[in-house]
C-alpha cells in the first residue's frame, strides 16, 4: 500500500534536516503506529506525505499503490486514496461543515471519474455516519471547527475519513487533547473504518492510543529515522521504560 | 493656472454639450443645482476626497470606449426574484421590456413624464439630500447629476410594497454616457425593497434620494454591471426618521471604475442604517466605497461592512466616516472594512473616521488587509478539493459577513449563488 523509501526532508526556508533516511512498508490492511519523542520528524512525515508547503524533499520516494505521492498536489493525493487526520484542525470560518464536506467528496468522486452525490443522497450518508460519532446536525451547520471543543474537531477529522473513504489513513497525533471518553469515541470510528483494503499510520507519543487502535507493527522514530521496529509490545515497552533505553540501546 | 481653474475648465468642458429644459417643477433645482456646481467645479485629484481614486475619467467630457458584456447563457442577478422590473437601455426607459408599474402603495413615475408639471411631490426632495450633503465635503458628481439627469424614477411609498422595485441598467453601446436620478419617498411606516442591476452604460452617474420617515424601512439591494471596462459613479443620499431602518447592500464584480458613495443621516431617535458593500475585482479595476454617517439624533445604529476581494493589480479603497453629533447619546457605531489580497500586485487603501461629539455612545471600527489563509486552503486541498475551488470557497467565506447584512434570505441567497457561479466560471 504505503512504501516509503530512504525519504530526506528539510525546511524549505532554513536549511534544517528533518528527515534522514526514513524507510516504511504498511500493507494493505495493517495499522501501523509511529512513536517518539518529540521534534522526531512524525510530524514532518504526515506533512510531507500529504503535500503541505514549507518543506523539500532531498532525496528518496513515497508511494501509494506504485504511484510516487511527492510529485502530486494534495487534492490529487486526496484523490488518489491518501488522507491525513490533523494534530490540529484548521478552523474556517464562513465555510459550512457540510459545504465542505458535501465539495470535498464530490471533488474526489470527480476527479475519480464517478458521478457526484446528490444533495440529498449525500445528506443522507453525512447524517448515519455523524451519528455514530455523535456529532449533532447543529455542528454539521456550523462553519469548519469553528468553535468546535477539542475532541468535536478530532470527531470531525473521522467523520470526514469515513465520508472520503480513504485507502491509506495518517492519524497525526489523533489523542491529543482528548479525554478517555473522547478518545474512546474516536477509536471507535477508527476501529469502524479497519478493513483488508485500508491501512492506517497512527501517530502518537503514547500509549493508551494503541489500546484502543491495536497496531500490528509500532515503530519508534528519532532524529529523522525509524531506529526500532517491532510488535505491539514495543509500545508497552516504552510506556514503561521511555525513549532513553531504546535510543542508547540503538547508539 | 490656480486649481480652482482647473476645476473650473474641467467643468466648462464636461458640460458643455449638456443641457437641461428651462420649464416645469424640476427647472429650480437644476438651476440651483447648476450654481452650486459653478461655485465648486468639479473634484480635482488633489482633494483630500479624491486621493485615493482619480476622477480624471468621471470628469472627461466623453465616456471611454466600453466592450459590451456578454453573459452568455448566465442568469442575471435576481432573475429568481419576483418583482416589478423598470428597464433602462443606455439611460433610456425601454417600456416594451418593462412590467405594468403599478403596485399597491407604491407610486412609480418616471422623472421625464412629469418634468414638465408645474409642481410634484418629488419637487421638496430632488436635489434637496443632494444638497444636504455637500457638507462638509463637496461632491460635485452629485450635483452634477442633479443639474443634468436626463431620467430616473420618482417613487412614493404609502404601505408596504408586496414586491421589490428593480431597475434594471442594460448597455446598449459601447460609448454611452447616462446620468440618472432617482427619488424615493417612503412615507411613515412604508415599506419598500428596490433593487438595481447592470451596467448601464460605458460611463454611469446616478443620484438616489431616499427619505425615510418615522418607522418606514428601505431594502436597497444592488449588483453593478459585470462589464469589464465600465465605469460608475454612484451617490446615495438618505435621511432617516425616528425608528425607521435604512438597509443597502452592493455587489460589484468587475468594472474600470466605480466610486460609490453613501451619505446617510439619520435625524429621528432610534433609526437603522446599514451600508454594506461585497467587490471582487481582478486586473484593470479600481473600486471606491466612500460612506459619510451621520448620528444626529439618540439611540440610533449604524453599521458598515465592506468586503473586497483583490488579485492581479487590482484596487481596492475605502472612505468611511462615522459623524456623531452631540445630541446623538447611546449611539451604536459598527465599522469594518477588509481586503483579501490574494497577490502582491493588489492594492487596499482604507481610511476610517470616527468624529463624536456625544460622551455616552459606542463606536467601533477595525480595517485589515491580508492575504488568503494557506494553512485553510492547504486543509481544503488535503481533502480532495482542487486549488481553485478551494481558493474560491474562501473567497466566499470571505465575502459572507458583508452577503448577510441583507435581510430577506432569499435575495442573500440569489447573491450568493451569482457570486459562486461567477468565481467558478472564472476558473474556468
Amino acid at each position: 500500500m504505503l512504501e516509503i523509501n530512504n525519504l530526506h526532508v528539510k525546511l524549505e526556508e532554513e536549511d534544517k534536516v528533518i528527515l534522514r533516511g526514513v524507510d516504511l512498508k504498511i500493507k494493505a490492511g495493517e495499522v501501523h503506529a509511529i512513536m517518539g519523542p518529540n521534534g522526531s520528524g512524525k510530524s514532518t512525515l504526515s506533512y510531507v506525505l500529504s503535500g503541505r508547503d514549507g518543506y523539500e524533499v532531498t532525496d528518496g520516494s513515497a508511494t501509494l499503490d506504485g504511484e510516487e505521492l511527492l510529485e502530486m498536489e494534495p487534492e490529487e493525493r486526496a484523490a488518489a486514496g491518501l488522507f491525513l487526520a490533523f494534530q490540529y484542525p484548521v478552523e474556517i470560518p464562513g465555510v459550512g461543515n457540510m459545504t465542505f464536506l458535501r465539495t470535498a467528496v464530490n471533488a474526489q468522486r470527480k476527479a475519480r471519474g464517478e458521478e457526484e452525490l446528490s444533495a440529498g443522497d449525500f445528506l443522507k450518508v453525512v447524517r448515519e455516519k455523524a451519528k455514530t460519532l455523535k456529532i449533532d446536525a447543529e455542528m454539521l451547520k456550523r462553519p469548519v471547527n469553528v468553535g468546535f471543543s477539542g475532541g468535536e474537531k478530532k470527531r470531525n477529522e473521522i467523520l470526514q475519513m469515513a465520508m472520503l473513504e480513504p485507502k491509506m489513513c495518517v492519524l497525526d497525533e489523533t489523542d491529543s487533547g482528548l479525554d478517555v471518553d473522547a478518545m474512546k469515541l474516536v477509536a471507535e470510528g477508527v476501529n469502524a473504518l479497519r478493513d483488508a483494503g485500508r491501512s492506517f499510520l497512527v501517530i502518537t507519543h503514547y500509549q493508551r492510543l494503541l489500546d484502543h487502535i491495536k497496531p500490528d507493527v509500532v515503530h519508534i522514530m528519532s532524529a529523522g529515522r525509524i531506529i526500532k521496529t517491532g510488535g505491539p509490545e514495543l509500545a508497552l515497552e516504552v510506556e514503561n521504560n521511555g525513549y532513553a533505553d531504546i535510543l542508547a540501546e540503538v547508539k | 493656472m490656480s486649481v480652482a481653474q482647473v476645476k473650473q475648465d474641467a467643468l466648462a468642458a464636461r458640460i458643455a454639450d449638456l443641457s437641461f429644459a428651462e420649464k416645469g417643477w424640476l427647472a429650480a433645482p437644476r438651476r440651483a443645482a447648476l450654481d452650486r456646481l459653478s461655485a465648486v467645479g468639479l473634484p480635482g485629484k488633489r482633494d483630500e476626497y479624491w486621493r485615493y481614486t482619480d476622477p480624471a475619467a468621471l470628469n472627461a467630457p466623453a465616456a471611454a470606449p466600453a466592450a459590451l458584456f456578454d453573459p452568455g447563457d448566465e442568469p442575471q442577478v435576481f432573475d429568481q426574484i419576483d418583482r416589478v422590473k423598470l428597464v433602462f437601455v443606455d439611460g433610456v426607459f425601454d417600456a416594451a421590456a418593462s412590467d405594468d408599474p403599478r403596485l399597491s402603495g407604491v407610486e412609480i413615475e418616471r422623472l421625464t413624464e412629469v418634468a414638465t408639471r408645474d409642481s410634484h411631490w418629488a419637487s421638496g426632495l430632488y436635489g434637496a439630500l443632494e444638497a444636504r450633503g455637500q457638507n462638509p465635503v463637496s461632491r460635485p458628481q452629485a450635483i452634477l447629476n442633479t443639474a443634468f439627469a436626463t431620467d430616473g424614477v420618482l417613487i412614493r411609498v404609502t404601505g408596504q410594497a408586496k414586491k421589490p422595485v428593480s431597475l434594471i441598467y442594460k448597455q446598449g453601446s459601447t460609448t454611452s454616457d447616462v446620468i440618472l436620478h432617482h427619488c424615493i419617498q417612503l412615507e411613515a411606516g412604508a415599506e419598500l425593497t428596490l433593487l438595481e442591476n447592470g451596467a448601464a452604460a460605458a460611463r454611469l452617474n446616478t443620484v438616489m434620494e431616499v427619505e425615510v420617515d418615522d418607522g418606514a424601512r428601505f431594502h436597497h439591494i444592488r449588483g453593478q454591471g459585470r462589464a469589464h471596462e465600465r465605469q460608475a459613479v454612484t451617490h446615495i443620499f438618505a435621511r432617516l426618521g425616528k425608528e425607521s431602518s435604512f438597509k443597502s447592500f452592493t455587489l460589484s464584480a468587475n468594472g474600470r471604475l466605480t466610486r460609490n458613495e453613501c451619505v446617510i443621516e439619520m435625524t429621528g431617535e432610534n433609526a437603522v442604517a446599514h451600508v454594506a458593500g461585497a467587490a471582487v475585482g481582478d486586473g484593470d479595476f479600481h473600486h471606491d466605497d466612500t460612506v459619510f454617517l451621520t448620528h444626529g439624533a439618540p439611540g440610533c445604529e449604524s453599521r458598515q461592512v465592506f468586503k473586497k476581494v483583490l488579485k492581479n493589480g487590482a484596487t481596492g479603497v475605502f472612505q468611511g466616516k462615522i459623524l456623531v453629533k452631540q445630541v446623538a447619546q447611546k449611539t451604536d457605531g459598527y465599522q469594518i472594512s477588509q481586503s483579501l489580497l490574494l497577490d502582491d500586485d493588489s492594492q487596499f487603501l482604507a481610511k476610517p473616521e470616527l468624529e463624536i461629539y456625544a460622551d455616552d455612545v459606542k463606536c467601533s471600527h477595525g480595517s485589515t488587509s491580508g492575504a488568503i489563509d494557506e494553512t485553510a486552503l492547504f486543509y481544503l486541498q488535503s481533502r480532495g478539493v482542487p486549488k481553485s475551488i478551494a481558493q474560491s470557497l474562501l473567497v466566499l467565506a470571505f465575502l459572507a459577513e458583508a452577503i448577510s447584512e441583507i435581510e430577506d434570505a432569499e435575495i442573500a441567497e440569489d447573491i450568493r449563488t451569482r457570486l459562486e457561479s461567477w468565481l467558478e466560471r472564472h476558473e474556468r
